[in-house]
């Protein structure tokens, strides 16, 4: 069975960074599939793999990421206004982070309005049944 | 004391005209397996005639900082360009040691590899702030839209670094440089093979136009 937890933007927003990033691996590390509104800053990702880093063990095999953005070039110049005023007074939770447990999730494929995620568990079964169609 | 503190102050600024410049550091960076410590032995080889780095076909063998020094190179208009050459280890989100007893590692080694493969990894990120220019080598026949690569381009331009992007691996039919200039389209490509030297002329004219 796989578990998705949702995180909502106004859970982390408060947040320094150093906890936000906590409690985002702290939920992967319980294997679970954490999606997140919004996105972490830059330097905040970089941090999320440098601090993923520190965690490995025999139990923690790191993380899958993924961000999923709205393209800004697509934008009229008064959505972009639009979107710069709403994120300075509600913060930018535009977008959604996606992140796993390597443990549990192989592969986040994404298209610009889709996301494909691939498990093991998934990758398991594509095996065995490209395996049984080879037998046959 | 008086003194050093206002130099030290005018060097925070940039402004102290007696400080020594220093070597201007360039740094490789990408993710595992893309070929940095094999262009970095191609650049060494070049231009000090030694080799820099091991290379392997085994992920993370690059697993600690490797700086060579006073390296020099020559454009067709035979102006000079000095640098630290700064080989760095590859950075990803997951490090599974049992990836490394597939390719034929016992366990006590494969636990040792992954350890040090993840603080690699750190000290990679750590470093960051310490690049005057940045080369990020990706493998030209892998997808480069991966969140590892897009996170490294986004904490670059988020420091203002230069950047120049190689699609390393060009001798290999699968190799797609341009996917590599449409995922990236605001950085230079350039399309070598560190291995065999394919292209490596358009990438040393490359670098000086990085660090003008």
């Amino acid at each position: 069975m796989v578990t998705f937890q949702f995180v909502p933007y106004q859970d982390i927003v408060e947040l320094p960074s150093a906890k936000r990033i906590n409690k985002l691996l702290n939920i992967v590390k319980d294997n679970r599939i954490v999606i997140m509104e919004g996105r972490l800053k830059k330097e905040e990702e970089c941090e999320l793999i440098a601090m993923t880093m520190g965690e490995i063990g025999p139990r923690f095999k790191g993380i899958e990421l993924s961000v999923i953005y709205p393209e800004k070039g697509s934008k009229d110049a008064l959505t972009k206004v639009k979107d710069v005023v709403t994120s300075i007074l509600l913060g930018n939770r535009q977008g959604l982070t996606i992140i796993g447990p390597a443990s549990i999730v192989k592969k986040i494929e994404k298209n610009p309005d889709k996301i494909e995620l691939l498990t093991k568990e998934a990758s398991l079964l594509q095996i065995t049944q490209q395996n049984q169609q080879r037998k046959r | 004391m008086a003194g050093s503190f206002w130099s030290n102050i005018l060097s925070k600024l940039n402004l102290n005209p007696f400080a020594k410049r220093s070597q201007l550091k360039l740094g490789l960076y990408g993710p595992p397996n893309g070929g940095k410590s094999t262009l970095a032995n191609r650049i060494c080889m070049d231009w000090l005639g030694e080799e820099m780095s091991t290379v392997s076909h085994v992920a993370h063998e690059t697993r600690e900082i490797t700086i060579k020094e006073q390296v020099t190179i020559k454009n067709k208009k035979n102006k000079e360009l000095t640098f630290s050459l700064v080989d760095t280890p590859g950075i990803a989100t997951k490090i599974d040691y049992e990836d490394f007893l597939r390719k034929g590692l016992n366990k006590l080694d494969a636990k040792k590899r992954a350890k040090e493969a993840t603080k690699g990894v750190i000290d990679s990120i750590k470093w960051l702030d310490n690049m005057d220019a940045v080369v990020v080598v990706l493998d030209g026949t892998t997808d480069p839209y991966s969140q590892v690569n897009i996170t490294i381009m986004g904490n670059l331009q988020a420091r203002k670094i230069p950047v120049l992007i190689v699609a390393n691996k060009v001798d290999l039919r699968k190799a797609n440089i341009d996917v590599i200039k449409a995922a990236f389209p605001q950085y230079p490509v350039v399309g070598i093979s560190a291995k065999y030297g394919k292209n490596i002329e358009d990438f040393y004219e490359q670098l000086f136009n990085l660090v003008k």
